[in-house]
């Protein structure tokens, strides 16, 4: 399928879901849809280098708070609309995610996922020490009840603009995946020695992986101060953040685009519905559970049961 | 035009350990030369050196390429793949959950290899018509033989003016052996190369070889002038017969 085409199918499919909101027409339905949509970027994300440069990043939620902290700023020093402070929010996530891998890609395997989790303690300590945005108080965030040009409430506004990354991220995937890109991170992904030997600018397009999946993390991360209204640096940076974005796409399946949507749905809804039915603690305790049995029966996610 | 490489004095290892000793070596233009030797004693250590995976200590490598001379000590390796020398690292090293299409056309990565990938991809599947059956196979899936024809073939794809081989024949069966020296000789004249190839197999590289080093703990200890210089020589009857 071509890309333009497969973006038509995603805007189809986004419509449907909008239009499934509409219908249910709950405000929680916007609230929980909001972190499934929300983790579809953020596993999309960490798959363009985790499962197709095979480089695990454990640093999730300082991308996070680099785009969430860039909008607190932001609004409060500007009348920036929403959009633009997604945009300049990803992009200084993306330039995180190439500074770092310009430090830290001459690690390999472990060591770069622990450099990666040093950062985002060093990226904690930083914003709960800048009383600029709250500190370890925290930030508030005053949100508007409506969208007027729109006609909708800013919580259907947030929900489709999550709806819209969403697309934006998938698309990005799925055109790396089927481009000469896409199959150089693969070569450093089964060997990265062999890559360079074959003259894989290997260093270029490790650079390129982290700023992109840094990128779309800090998209992910920018409306989140108007979706919790409160932003304090120990939710934002929660642990949670990292171990659900890394077990979405292990879950889902890590060769393809589609494994991250797949885990994120599966594990995301499960963790919805949990969290309301039962209690928040057992939504933790899900991915835990889910990870062993995939481990044990799939280890190459839901798309690695169908593919031979 | 074909490529020479000269290399002098050159020292290299790993950290506190020292396994090259000055050592000196000539490619000449459409030259196979073969450095043998058992394990051990440095002949990967060398190829890496050429290639820019270990920094050398001491001594320059030095290429020439249509005329212009370069010193490769201190360039990365994509920079010396992209100035037309190709490698073929030890154990082949593919990328096994690509096919053997992607295989060979991530060796051609390399810009000067872009306009030539459908020309290079048809020759290498003349040499390996294996390889054109089989292109849609994923390369971790194939034979050890199979997979030493893809790793031979995705370095070509490079468009390489010179080739560098580190022992095509380990881990493979004495009649596939065999074969792939004879298809290095079929692309070393298709591809107008020379060629410096590193190989413990003393029979099968003198095969193709027109000279040979032969390297023990990290110092040439002989150099043949031909292939006959090498079958008649007392350090080579001790390595390999042990008398």
């Amino acid at each position: 399928m071509k890309n333009p085409l497969f973006i038509l199918w995603l805007i189809v499919a986004a419509a449907l879901t909008f239009g499934l909101a509409r219908l249910v027409d709950n405000a929680y339905f916007y609230f929980a849809g909001y972190v499934v949509l929300q983790y579809i970027v953020l596993s999309t994300a960490w798959n363009i280098l985790g499962g197709y440069t095979g480089y695990v990043n454990f640093g999730i939620p300082a991308f996070i708070a680099v785009g969430a902290y860039s909008t607190v700023v932001l609004h409060k020093t500007t009348s920036l609309p929403l959009v633009a402070m997604i945009a300049i929010g990803g992009a200084l996530s993306a330039l995180l995610g190439v500074g770092t891998g310009y430090l830290t890609l001459r690690l390999r395997g472990t060591f770069f996922s622990i450099a990666t989790l040093a950062m985002a303690v060093v990226m904690q300590t930083l914003v709960t020490n800048w009383d600029f945005v709250g500190g370890s108080r925290g930030a508030y965030i005053i949100r508007p009840a409506t969208v007027q040009y729109l006609g909708i409430n800013y919580i259907e506004y947030l929900f489709l603009i999550m709806l819209g990354l969403s697309i934006f991220a998938v698309a990005t995937a799925r055109a790396i995946e089927k481009s000469r890109l896409g199959f150089g991170f693969a070569t450093i992904r089964d060997d990265e020695l062999a890559a360079e030997a074959s003259g894989v600018p290997t260093l270029k397009l490790k650079l390129i992986a982290c700023g992109l999946s840094g990128g779309f993390m800090g998209m992910a991360g920018s409306p989140l101060p108007y979706y919790v209204t409160y932003l304090d640096p120990a939710s934002t940076f929660s642990l949670s953040y990292a171990v659900n974005t890394i077990a979405m796409p292990l879950i889902g399946g890590t060769s393809s685009w589609l494994g991250p949507i797949l885990g994120a749905i599966l594990l995301g809804t499960l963790q919805q519905v949990a969290t309301v039915t039962i209690s928040s603690a057992v939504s933790l305790l899900i991915v835990g559970v889910l990870l062993v049995f995939f481990v044990i029966v799939a280890p190459k996610g839901i798309l690695g049961w169908f593919q031979k | 035009m074909a490529a020479s490489l000269r290399i002098s004095g050159l020292d290299a290892g790993y950290g506190a350990v020292s396994v090259l000793h000055g050592v000196s070596l000539d490619v000449r233009e459409g030259e196979t030369v073969a450095l043998l030797g058992t394990n051990g004693n440095g002949k990967s250590t060398l190829m890496k050196c050429v290639m820019g995976m270990i920094r050398p200590s001491a001594g320059t490598i030095e290429v020439e390429i249509d005329g212009v001379k370069t010193n490769l000590v201190g360039m990365t390796t994509e920079e010396i793949v992209n100035l037309g020398i190709g490698f073929v690292p030890e154990g082949r090293r593919l990328f096994p959950r690509l096919t053997v299409n992607e295989n060979l056309l991530m060796g051609a990565f390399r810009i000067a290899a872009r306009s030539q990938i459908e020309r290079n991809l048809a020759f290498c599947f003349e040499v390996f018509p294996r390889l054109a059956e089989r292109r849609k196979q994923l390369a971790g899936s194939m034979s050890g033989g199979e997979q030493q024809m893809v790793a031979l073939a995705r370095a070509l794809m490079s468009a390489p003016k010179m080739l560098l081989i580190d022992e095509p024949s380990v881990g493979l069966a004495p009649l596939l052996v065999a074969r792939t020296i004879d298809s290095i000789k079929t692309l070393k004249d298709g591809f107008q190369l020379s060629v410096l190839m590193a190989e413990q197999n003393f029979t099968q590289a003198i095969r193709i070889a027109d000279r040979g080093y032969v390297i023990v703990h990290g110092h040439i200890e002989f150099e043949g002038g031909s292939a006959e210089e090498l079958n008649n020589n007392d350090i080579i009857r001790e390595l390999y017969m042990g008398a």
